[in-house]
């Protein structure tokens, strides 16, 4: 089990990614890093101003980024390419997929502001289905961190890895639930609370939430698991596999669409031997314009709709 | 003045890679021979004598790339590679088959000597700038070059690329276009006007220099100022689609379609004939 808890600190998790990408930096001068225009928002731009000549501001041209990108890591750098999800997936889906996913380029897709808490700038803003597109991709591996901690142990441990990756943030500052680094490893997840009633599967930022529903449940005497999936692919098959077999009813959480991303991952790992399960997300729809955390409750994305959420799919247990 | 011999060894390798292309397009049953024949004068130039580049180690990185962004015009490029002995000429007989290595678009994953990936148009240009500024952060001296198509002209990714390479002053970066006028639907200015194309790419912040793209002395020439210029440089070659072929010269239906049998006899007939008057 992995030490996790819910505390007052909150930090934004593209912090966390700016820290990691100096601290890389300095290590390594094959690090180079590619923006679209948006390098104060992705926080970038301070990997740039400590190393200017290995940061691009590719302007608003996603399409040629990812293509530079897959050009450099040709030549052996590690090319950091960093942009909204919205916008550093669907804009340029098939430069990644021709020129990056293809030929398996050394190219690392970081992108934030995914999912509906971006809030104000509406459903043009809210990528959704990020998630989706890249784990359709073969070759491409996905991650959604869980805090600005975590972030930190992401970015290293994929820049030592080769090959392309997609780590999706979101843009709002999140509650810090790891005290400790170096506990992440590409594939595998973590398990965070015990339990054989009912298992809880989230990744990104929902696993606070999913840590809160513990709580909620175990006041009604409810022994809920919780294991957060950083890596929405390659998922971990085995603790899925075990959740499926010790608790007997599942519920996954992610604020990405129900359709193809952890909900997807999860289904698929234990298709062979299912149990019953309930995936929460944003259910087919477009987001809106609203404060995030109107937006988080109105779609269900909360502790409380975990819970209940929890309790039903045990209902239907065989 | 360039070394006649010179001249005449290109041409003959020029040659050779039509009569492979029409081989192993033929073979494949399917492909594209059209844009490979128009692109044989172009490499042949550029493999058998401009690239510093080492068959043995394909990897070097050391050695000047070449991204084919027109794709499809592989069969131009794998025999290329196959006469510089990247791989067996032997393998150019396996073009699209099944378990074979040699896909139906380029892929540096599979085929030794490719540089990079495409198929998808208007991708090319962008990764030849990656590999261009790594160049400059490298401080090596090796040159990308890049074919695009003149149909890919269409593509908006192109002019995004366009003006990023001027923007970071990529005078180690030479794109050639393959200007033969035609892409699948029809000639290009009755699909998509494109001219004037050298003041579009002047305007991008390109140098440009226009030849003939079935002259060996020419391309060369163009290449060798391209060199010295200090902006990236855009060498439009006029060129015939289906160049060598005289029933595929100029012709829409062999952008994507392989020879019949009789075509494909009267076609290497043709070659051959032309290979001996060269010989002559």
């Amino acid at each position: 089990m992995i030490s996790a808890k819910i505390t007052d600190k909150m930090r934004n998790l593209r912090d966390g990614y700016s820290s990691a990408l100096i601290k890389l930096g300095y290590e390594n001068e094959n690090v180079v890093v590619l923006d679209a225009d948006l390098a104060l928002s992705t926080k970038t731009k301070r990997f740039g101003t400590i190393f200017p000549d290995r940061f691009f501001d590719c302007g608003i041209s996603e399409a040629n980024m990812m293509g530079m990108a897959a050009g450099l890591a040709t030549c052996g750098k590690i090319a950091f390419a960093s942009s909204f999800a919205v916008f550093a997936t669907g804009r340029c889906y098939d430069q990644i997929r021709q020129s990056v996913a293809y030929p398996e380029l050394n190219v690392k897709i970081v992108a934030t502001h995914a999912g509906i808490s971006v809030g104000g700038d509406g459903a043009s803003h809210q990528m959704i289905e990020d998630m989706a597109l890249m784990r359709a991709l073969p070759n491409m591996r996905v991650i959604a961190p869980a805090d600005a901690i975590e972030v930190e142990d992401v970015i290293p441990a994929i820049a030592s890895i080769p090959g392309p990756f997609y780590v999706r943030m979101g843009r709002a500052d999140a509650p810090v639930i790891f005290s400790r680094h170096n506990r992440f490893r590409v594939g595998k997840a973590k398990l965070l609370r015990k339990g054989d009633d009912v298992a809880i599967i989230s990744t990104g930022t929902m696993t606070a939430e999913a840590l809160k529903a513990y709580d909620l449940l175990k006041k009604e005497g409810i022994g809920a698991r919780v294991i957060h999936m950083p890596t929405v692919k390659p998922v971990d098959r085995k603790e899925v596999m075990k959740a499926a077999r010790d608790t007997g009813a599942i519920v996954t959480c992610e604020e990405h669409t129900v359709i193809g991303g952890l909900g997807g991952a999860v289904s698929r790992a234990m298709s062979e031997d299912p149990v019953p399960m309930i995936r929460i997300g944003i259910n087919d729809t477009f987001g809106e314009s609203g404060e995030a955390a109107e937006l988080v409750k109105k779609y269900g994305l909360t502790a409380d709709n975990i819970a209940k959420t929890a309790k039903k799919v045990m209902k239907v247990r065989r | 003045m360039h070394d006649k011999e010179l001249i005449k060894d290109l041409q003959r390798k020029a040659l050779l890679i039509r009569k492979y292309v029409v081989d192993s397009v033929y073979r494949a049953g399917s492909g594209h021979p059209g844009g490979s024949l128009s692109i044989a004068d172009i490499l042949s130039c550029l493999y058998f004598h401009e690239m510093r580049h080492d068959p043995k180690n394909p990897k070097w990185p050391d050695r000047d790339r070449l991204v084919l962004s027109k794709g499809h015009a592989c069969p131009a490029l794998y025999a290329a590679l196959a006469m510089s002995g990247y791989f067996p000429v032997e393998e150019l007989k396996n073009l699209r088959k099944t378990g074979h290595f040699l896909q139906g678009h380029p892929c540096m994953k599979k085929v030794p000597g490719v540089d990079m990936s495409t198929g998808s148009l208007g991708q090319g240009l962008s990764a030849a700038i990656g590999m261009a500024i790594a160049g400059k952060l490298d401080k090596k001296d090796y040159r990308v070059f890049v074919i695009m198509g003149d149909g890919e002209m269409d593509e908006g990714q192109v002019w995004e690329a366009a003006a990023s390479a001027s923007h970071h002053s990529l005078d180690n970066l030479i794109a050639i276009l393959d200007r033969n006028g035609l892409q699948i639907d029809g000639h290009t200015e009755e699909i998509l006007n494109i001219e004037p194309i050298q003041w579009r790419w002047r305007a991008f912040g390109w140098d440009v220099i226009e030849v003939d793209g079935h002259n060996i002395e020419e391309i060369l020439d163009a290449i060798h100022e391209a060199d010295r210029n200090a902006k990236p440089t855009l060498i439009i070659a006029y060129t015939i689609k289906g160049k060598g072929v005289s029933f595929m010269e100029g012709s829409l239906s062999f952008h994507g379609k392989p020879p019949s049998k009789e075509q494909y006899i009267k076609a290497m007939s043709e070659l051959n004939q032309a290979e001996e008057e060269l010989n002559d």
